[in-house]
């Protein structure tokens, strides 16, 4: 077992195409991190650099306090669970699982052995004598890791090992990579597109953008302190309301009304102009369901409700609303950004289930101000961030950055931001 | 309605094996005739009399044993060299970028596509003075420059098939790429091999035009080209019923390796090895 430390790796295709730049990340020696980000991204790419299938163009790969740049994949010792598993079609189950150890040269009574317990753990053992061609989706994922964990690497990497599998497959396999990683304590790392493994398996998450790394942080410092508007989109579902506001003193003024915001996040944000506030939909609530104390005339407005839908524990109200052309060009790069195109600007507010708002009621929403971030429009910067609780944040602008080598990036491959899986 | 079809489908299949099969029929029952028989230009199909002695005077035949054994080192030093030379290839080819790649391909599909008689002429004075005339790699090497732009096509295709990642699987799992490319790529395109194979084997075992202009003695003259020297004393009247015999037993071995084979060259090995 082993930390992995990735410094200033830099991948340029041979086509010129800068895939990875200037990622520097640390991962401790048993931490589970999470790479995370939009299709084509570069999360596969940096994976690859650290298991040594892809070259490293600039940077240093220190494995276990070693340098590896230079080593082959053989003479890494990591194990990988490839997205589409990759297991030995002319193989049982059995000597898929003992490929490593075979080639590694144990005895076949050790082979037997440490087979043997792999395919406990995993629930193989019927199907040791079945060739993969003959297995499900889900018991083809468990031989993969099988093979993985049959041999005492220093890390494992996941390439998106659950992206085949059916949602209800995905949630138990979810749960299943959880507890083994736990129980073994090896180090990690996880490519994955799911918002909701990247929250739940991981220790650590990296979010990146066009090959540039935006923030590195636990889920909950993501969710809770993005470092800018690409993170704050981007971890969440729905995902977080982006309005345009200007700070006046502590009141902030939104579309529809003016709210109080904290004296310590105004201060941050005095005379900047037009900026951008984010609003996470849960952190708003029909005024007539919060209790009675909260509501003051700072922090509630009122709005005419466009749709409501209700899902029985909760309901979701959209609130149409007309965004200055500033800010506009920005919301709308911001969408392409997250794989997403919306027509319209609209607001989504998540109410309680006991909510009674029904469509086209002008209503009374109440918004938790507390939570209210404010961002720069030109960087992207948030300007309400409490760097204590963020992680680590890239110095430079890493917004700007990603914009930067996106440009780059298409004048080699036209369109590579509308890259799919 | 089905029935029809399958009522068609069986009348066409009938034919075809009519038509394919009539004639090997007409070799087989022919060897089985005496001699006397077939020079009275008897016209009954199955023999008056079967007899045997074509088959013990054939295999007593010394020249004939001999380009037998000609003809089957000769095939099968073809094919080894043959599949291994185009195995590496075809993987370099499905594998690496290079320069002049498309060139080779081209190349190899130009070479196969050349005319054997064409070469004859001057592989023959090219072997004169190499004194390769008249020797076992004297054949050889023409049969494989022959066989190689086929085999190589047909291999990497398959390799192609393969999808990259088993490769690179492999070689996380602690494989160096020579292991890598043994214990996983070459028993995934074993369909292909063979494949590949048998091809070489047939074109080498059947090849007439260099293996009568290249030998002159059974030292190294295949079974091909040591038919075209059963004369028999009449030339206007040739031992057709020992020219069947023959031709039965070359035909042997062919059968015999399709069947051992046909096993092998099973499609669909690589299923499972992905989602699926
Ligand atoms: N061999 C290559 N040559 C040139 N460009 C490549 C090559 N492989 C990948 N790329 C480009 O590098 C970018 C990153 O690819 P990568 O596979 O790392 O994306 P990803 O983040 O894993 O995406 P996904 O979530 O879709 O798997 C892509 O835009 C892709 O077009
Ligand atoms: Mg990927």
């Amino acid at each position: 077992m082993a930390a992995i430390e990735m410094k200033n790796i830099v991948k340029q295709y041979g086509d010129g195409f800068p895939a990875v730049n200037d990622v520097s990340i640390d991962v401790a020696d048993g931490e589970f991190l999470i790479l995370v980000g939009p299709s084509g991204c570069g999360k596969s790419t940096l994976l690859r650099m650290i298991v040594g299938l892809e070259d490293i163009t600039d940077g240093d790969m220190i494995i276990g306090g070693k340098k590896v740049n230079d080593l082959a994949p053989r003479d890494r010792n990591l194990s990988m669970v490839f997205q589409n598993y990759a297991l030995y079609p002319h193989l049982t189950v059995y000597e898929n699982i003992a490929f490593p150890l075979r080639l590694a040269g144990a005895s076949d009574s050790e082979v037997d052995k440490k087979v043997r317990d792999a395919s406990k753990t995993l629930e193989l053992d019927e199907h040791l004598e079945r060739k993969p061609g003959n297995l499900s989706g889900g018991q083809r994922q468990r031989v993969a890791m099988g093979r993985a964990i049959v041999r005492d690497a220093e890390a494992f990497l996941f390439d998106e090992p659950l992206s085949n599998l059916d949602a209800k497959l995905r949630g138990q396999m979810r749960t299943e990579i959880a507890r083994l990683q736990k129980r073994l304590g090896i180090t990690t790392v996880y490519v994955t597109h799911d918002q909701t493994e990247a929250m739940t398996l991981g220790d650590r998450v990296a979010v990146l953008k066009r090959g540039v790394l935006q923030q590195l942080a636990t889920p909950r410092e993501l969710y809770e302190n993005p470092a800018n508007l690409f993170v704050a989109g981007f971890i969440g579902s729905p995902p977080m309301n982006f309005l345009p506001a200007t700070v006046k003193g502590n009141q902030v003024e939104l579309p529809f009304g003016t709210v109080t915001i904290p004296d310590d996040k105004a201060a941050k944000a005095q005379d900047k102009g037009l900026l951008i506030a984010g609003v996470r939909p849960e952190h708003f609530e029909d005024a007539s369901v919060v209790d009675s104390d909260k509501v003051t005339e700072e922090a509630t407005f009122n709005a005419t409700v466009d749709v409501v839908e209700w899902l029985g524990n909760e309901a979701y109200a959209y609130i149409p609303f007309e965004a200055p052309p500033e800010v506009e060009k920005q919301l709308q790069q911001l969408e392409r950004d997250l794989d997403g195109e919306s027509l319209r600007t609209q607001l989504v507010v998540s109410l309680d289930g006991a909510s009674r708002i029904s469509e086209g009621d002008d209503a009374k929403i109440w918004v938790d101000a507390r939570k209210i971030h404010l961002f720069d429009p030109a960087s992207g910067d948030n300007l309400t961030m409490d760097s204590s609780k963020a992680g680590i944040v890239p110095g430079g602008n890493a917004m700007a950055k990603a914009e930067e080598v996106g440009e780059a990036q298409d004048s080699v491959q036209p369109g590579s931001d509308q890259a799919t899986t | 309605m089905r029935g029809k079809t399958t009522i068609g489908t069986w009348i066409g299949f009938i034919m075809i094996m009519l038509w394919c099969l009539f004639p090997v029929a007409w070799i087989l029952s022919l060897s089985f005739k005496s001699e006397g028989e077939t020079a009275t230009g008897s016209a009954q199909f199955l023999p008056k009399d079967p007899t045997f002695d074509n088959y013990s005077a054939i295999l007593d035949n010394g020249d004939f044993t001999r380009a037998l054994i000609n003809s089957f080192g000769i095939s099968l030093i073809a094919t080894v060299l043959s599949v291994i030379l185009a195995t590496l290839a075809a993987y370099a080819i499905a594998r690496l970028e290079f320069k002049g790649k498309r060139f080779v391909l081209s190349l190899a599909l130009a070479i196969a596509m050349f005319p054997v008689v064409a070469l004859v002429g001057p592989l023959f004075d090219m072997w004169t003075t190499f004194g390769l005339f008249n020797t076992w790699p004297g054949l050889i090497i023409p049969y494989m420059s022959f066989t190689l732009p086929l085999a190589i096509w047909t291999l990497s295709a398959f390799f192609r098939e393969i999808p990259w990642e088993m490769e690179q699987a492999a070689q996380v799992d602690g494989a160096t790429t020579w292991q890598a490319f043994r214990k996983v790529i070459v028993p995934l395109a074993a369909p292909g091999v063979f494949t590949a194979a048998i091809l070489t084997f047939f074109f080498a075992w059947n090849e007439f035009v260099l293996a009568i202009s290249l030998t002159s003695t059974t030292s190294s003259r295949t079974v091909p080209a040591q038919m075209s020297f059963f004369v028999g004393p009449d030339p206007f009247n040739p031992p057709y019923a020992q020219l069947a015999t023959a031709s039965v037993i070359v035909t042997l071995p062919v059968i015999v390796i399709v069947l051992l084979f046909q096993r092998k060259i099973v499609a669909g090995l690589t299923s499972g090895a992905v989602k699926g």
